[in-house]
């Protein structure tokens, strides 16, 4: 080798000496850069655009399958309208995909138009002011008519502000309901199904009994709603302080290391240990658990009543929640699940208008109607309740009136309206983890639901310093 | 003797053994895609059926309901792995060259800010990388999927490995004779570069195939998912039928995993050349 | 050696533009938040100090320190002690030699994705086929659920793939091992376990210690991919790695101040592994 190329024998300390200078230009730039300034153009009064070349409305969804082959329908018949706005409806995976990718997009100036926001994720945009345009203020300029009052009690008391005011339109609403397996009940000889837990539980040893081992199985994605929030709303009892967090924001915590949470959670271990109950993680679907009969029985939305309508091969009923003995106020009332839609801001003034109107155009009684009828999903607007009475729906369809049963039920008290937690969604991942961990055997649910609180509460602490300033 | 033939036999034996356990996994897929998802729910079957052709042939026309096109997510795949190899060579010969052909103010320093690229691969550097290719503008398109992978210094240190061990006394001899650093680049350098231009471009190409959390973030559109990252929706897609359609999801996955495999296996001396180059 | 001054330069350039803007402001971008807090959708950010560096220390991202740190130990060891082995075997076998070559490495080309869906077929909890092997053999096998099933899956996965890689470098090791000492010493009567010990393992030294900092690498840095379709860091966060948390807290709960910190945290450790790598590398050339 010529010696010219021993040239890179350079001494290791260098590499040293170029960490310091790179870290240096850093906390250099951090110092003198602060959050960059964003004009955010409000909503103004503009001209319609001409519908020859109609202005594009983005809409980030949840909705997949039969969902979203509703969805895709209103769209097309807004689109037929020829308003001069065209939607552009995109699938984008979960509910928690869609909240997440709105939240980044939004950070990157690149945000949809309007976005499906689910329940849970409601406290976090409702409290970040500047990333929406209240739907209340959007129809109100735009000469819409729009009240709290046109939307059932469930709906509107979940998504209202401390002001009654509704910041987003509220949409697919759903609850949930327990589906069963009519062949698989009667083959035990049970001829009604359970209304209380420990009827399920008795249930389910005589299911056993006769071969069928799996009684139960609940949501997969989303069993930390349908055995913690909707139980302690169906059963009344306070899921969280300040009234379930309607009313703080500060200093809020949960409230389920407490005796019902702990004794539902170990019944639901104690089925699992003998594989009576199953549910297998957040990311596993439990749908065909049931349809393929599995399971015998299902806490599930009732959105999912039409997927599970396509692929159930036997006949199943739909009834309400079983109650939790001795709880005194049971059954109370469930609240709605599901999601909203939320307008942001950011956008060209133009498309605004559009926006108004699409909603405008959802919340119709027509399209309600439809939108119900086709899903499984409650009519959000008293309007198109009467729409569907009015054809007779409900007495054709009883599995649909359960939903709508349950959460007209009684008047809600202050703790049974709702769950409004900032960073609910991580709080949900929490609970998640603690289901897993009791009926795994890992622990009791004693324990589990103790760390879960004390994990939820920081999560809620985080949330008031970032958001209550 | 025969202890050694003894031996001999049970090494082949032992490393059979191995080789299929670690087939396994591929032989299950090729057998599920090969069968209907109704026959996988008494039980996996030992033996392929015969109905891969009619899977591949559903995954080409309709994939799975509810998920992007396979076609349009394997041109994806296609235009990102090209993409990368080439952007990779074409920023990093030039680089390469430069540092090691080159005797000027700031050489060191050049070196050293690329060469501190190594350390951080996308995957830690994803989130604020994010940030700028959306201020950019760059979300939802092939830029952006693939310029923030190509910077990473692997390609220029190799090619200064290799150009380190390159008889500078023909740089000297071009410069007598008159020949600019560009000919001589041309002319000389990179013919004789060729075996490590392949190995460059041959790691390169498996590495944007095969990138996951880069498209994840960066494509928010139906149209401009891969293959690769694709497969999570179509899992999930899957499973969400009441018989979970596995069948066409090992079906998929054997379609996106034969590129980069076939290109390991058919140049298998260019891989390893690549992979070891920084070391021998 | 040419002296041109503007020429490389303009050679160079190309790839400083695509440093700057992809490596440097990133990086700039990830120290100015971190020492910043805002809300989920990027408004109302103001300075933290240090409180996104003290949200560090919270319970999950202390698991997935843990959970790191095993993850990567176990998938280091258990992948070089099974790439050498198969190395060392594979080396004496003679003429089959080029076939056995590929039947090790073609593992490591398989997208890490594409891997964790074959691997998560085979171990689906109830129709999985090694699932059903491993309830045959009385385990009761459901990683859904159980924490150290599920981070034992996917370390088992990540060897699947990383031993391949370790095959390839310890292969070319031992093409270094003059053919003609291990000859000479099995003629003096020196066992196969003793040649390996006292006369392969020092002359492959340096490639034991290169394929250690890549797997570590490897490990912390590049499972995202395959826990994300196997796992999705759960249950219970028992095989959330750094990656995983980073992007958990950064783009699935938008907490930006939380991901810088940790973005600043994933660098100073992946400038220590490079630290130690060119150490080695430096050593080598020494070698030579």
């Amino acid at each position: 080798m010529s010696t010219t190329s021993t040239k890179w024998r350079e001494p290791r300390h260098r590499f040293l000496g170029l960490i310091a200078v790179v870290t240096a230009i850093g906390v250099l730039a951090s110092a003198c850069s602060g959050t960059p300034k964003t004009t955010r153009p409000s909503a103004s009064t503009v001209p319609a655009p001409s519908t020859s070349h109609p202005v594009n409305l983005t809409v980030w969804t949840a909705f997949s399958g039969a969902l979203g082959a509703a969805f895709d329908t209103l769209v097309s018949r807004f689109n037929a309208a020829n308003t001069g706005y065209h939607v552009i409806a995109d699938y984008k995976g979960s509910y928690s995909q869609v909240l997440s990718d709105t939240m980044a997009a939004f950070r990157a100036h690149a945000a949809p138009n309007i976005s499906q926001i689910f329940d849970a994720g409601t406290a976090t945009i409702m409290d970040a002011p500047g990333t929406y345009v209240p739907v209340h203020k959007l129809m109100a300029q735009y000469k819409l008519p729009f009240a709290t009052s046109d939307f059932i009690g469930g709906a509107a008391s979940y998504y209202e502000t401390s002001a009654d005011q509704l910041d987003s339109l509220p949409f697919n609403s759903s609850t949930p309901v327990l589906y069963y397996n009519k062949t698989e009940l009667s083959n035990a000889g049970i001829s009604t199904p359970p209304t209380t837990w420990n009827q399920l539980r008795a249930d389910a040893a005589t299911l056993g009994a006769h071969g069928q081992k799996c009684a139960l199985t609940s949501s997969g994605a989303y069993v930390m709603w349908t055995d913690l929030e909707q139980f302690a709303v169906w059963n009344g009892f306070p899921y969280a302080t300040d009234d379930n967090g309607y009313t703080a924001v500060k200093g809020v915590k949960l409230e389920i290391d407490t005796a019902p949470f702990i004794s539902h959670l170990a019944l639901l271990g104690e089925l699992a240990a003998k594989g009576g109950y199953i549910w297998n993680g957040v990311s596993t679907s439990t749908v065909p658990l049931f349809t393929n009969g599995t399971c015998a029985m299902y806490e599930q939305s009732s959105a999912d009543l039409s997927t599970i309508q396509a692929a159930a091969k036997f006949p199943f009923g739909v009834s309400e929640l079983p109650i939790q003995n001795g709880a005194p106020d049971a059954p109370q009332n469930t609240v709605v699940g599901g999601a909203s839609l939320w307008v942001l801001s950011g956008a060209p003034a133009v498309t605004y208008r559009g926006d108004a109107e699409f909603l405008h155009f959802l919340m119709s009684a027509q399209s309600q109607a439809y939108w119900a009828s086709h899903t499984g999903y409650v009519p959000v607007t008293t309007a198109g309740s009467a729409l569907l009475e009015s054809q007779n729906f409900y007495a054709t369809h009883p599995n649909d009136l359960v939903a709508v049963k349950e959460l007209n039920n009684k008047a809600p008290t202050p703790f049974t309206r709702g769950i409004r937690l900032g960073y609910l969604p991580e709080i949900r991942q929490v609970e998640a983890s603690a289901i897993a961990a009791v009926l795994s055997g890992k622990q009791t649910a004693a324990q589990a639901l103790a760390a879960a609180q004390s994990q939820g509460d920081s999560i809620l602490a985080q949330f008031a310093a970032q958001y209550g300033g | 003797m025969t202890r050694s033939r003894f031996a001999a036999a049970s090494r082949h034996g032992g490393l059979i053994v191995l080789a299929v356990l670690f087939a396994l996994p591929l032989y299950l897929a090729f057998v599920v895609a090969s069968h209907s998802a109704a026959d996988l729910l008494r039980g996996v079957p030992i033996a392929p059926g015969a109905r891969l052709g009619a899977n591949l042939r559903t995954v080409f026309s309709s994939s799975v309901p509810g998920t992007p096109s396979l076609r349009t997510m394997l041109v994806n795949s296609a235009i990102m792995a090209f993409g990368i190899a080439i952007f990779k060579l074409a920023l990093s010969v030039p680089a390469a060259y430069a540092v090691s052909f080159f005797r000027f103010p700031g050489r060191m320093l050049m070196f050293w800010i690329i060469f501190a690229t190594l350390m951080m691969p996308i995957e830690v550097r994803f989130f604020p990388t994010y940030e700028v290719t959306a201020d950019l503008g760059l979300l939802n398109t092939q830029t952006g999927l693939i310029l923030p992978l190509v910077a990473s210094a692997t390609a220029v240190f190799l090619l200064r490995q290799f150009f380190r061990a390159f008889p500078l006394e023909l740089a000297d001899a071009a410069l007598l004779d008159g020949i600019g650093p560009i000919r001589f680049l041309t002319s000389t350098v990179l013919p004789l570069a060729r075996p490590i231009l392949a190995a460059i471009f041959v790691l390169e190409f498996i590495y944007g195939w095969n990138q996951y959390l880069w498209p994840l973030l960066i494509t928010s559109a139906p149209n401009k998912v891969t293959v690769v990252m694709g497969i999570k929706q179509i899992i999930s897609a899957a499973q969400s039928f009441s018989v979970p359609q596995w069948d066409l999801v090992m079906a998929i996955s054997l379609v996106a995993l034969v590129p980069p495999v076939v290109l390991i296996v058919a140049m298998q001396r260019w891989f390893v050349r690549g992979l070891t180059a920084g070391i021998d | 050696m040419f002296r041109h001054r503007l020429l490389p330069l303009l050679l160079i350039l190309p790839e400083l533009v695509v440093v700057g803007l992809f490596f440097i402001w990133p990086s700039m971008r990830a120290l100015a938040e971190a020492f910043q807090e805002s809300n989920a959708f990027g408004l109302g950010s103001r300075f933290a100090g240090l409180a996104n560096f003290r949200s560090t220390l919270n319970h999950t991202y202390v698991q997935a320190i843990e959970v790191t740190a095993i993850f990567t130990v176990l998938t280091t060891v258990i992948a070089m002690a099974l790439g050498l082995f198969v190395a060392v075997q594979v080396e004496q076998t003679g003429r089959a030699r080029p076939i056995y070559r590929t039947l090790f490495t073609w593992t490591y080309a398989v997208p890490g994705a594409i891997a964790g869906a074959l691997w998560l077929f085979l171990f689906e909890p109830r129709i999985g086929p090694g699932s059903r092997l491993l309830a045959g053999l009385g385990v009761h096998w459901n990683f859904a659920l159980s924490g150290p099933q599920a981070l034992g899956l996917v370390i088992g996965l990540t060897v699947w793939q990383q031993a391949a890689y370790d095959f390839v470098f310890f292969s070319a090791g031992l093409q270094g091992v003059s053919d003609r000492v291990l000859e000479a010493a099995r003629i003096d009567g020196v066992g196969a376990v003793s040649r390996f010990w006292r006369i392969v393992m020092p002359l492959l030294g340096p490639t034991v210690v290169f394929v250690a900092v890549m797997d570590v690498l490897a490990a912390l840095f590049q499972s995202f991919a395959v826990i994300d379709i196997v796992t999705q860091g759960g249950p219970g966060g028992s095989t959330t790695t750094l990656v995983y948390a980073l992007y958990r807290d950064g783009f699935q709960n938008g907490d930006v101040g939380m991901a810088g910190a940790e973005t600043l945290l994933l660098f100073v450790l992946a400038a220590i592994l490079l630290a130690v790598q060119f150490r080695v590398l430096n050593r080598r050339a020494h070698y030579r």
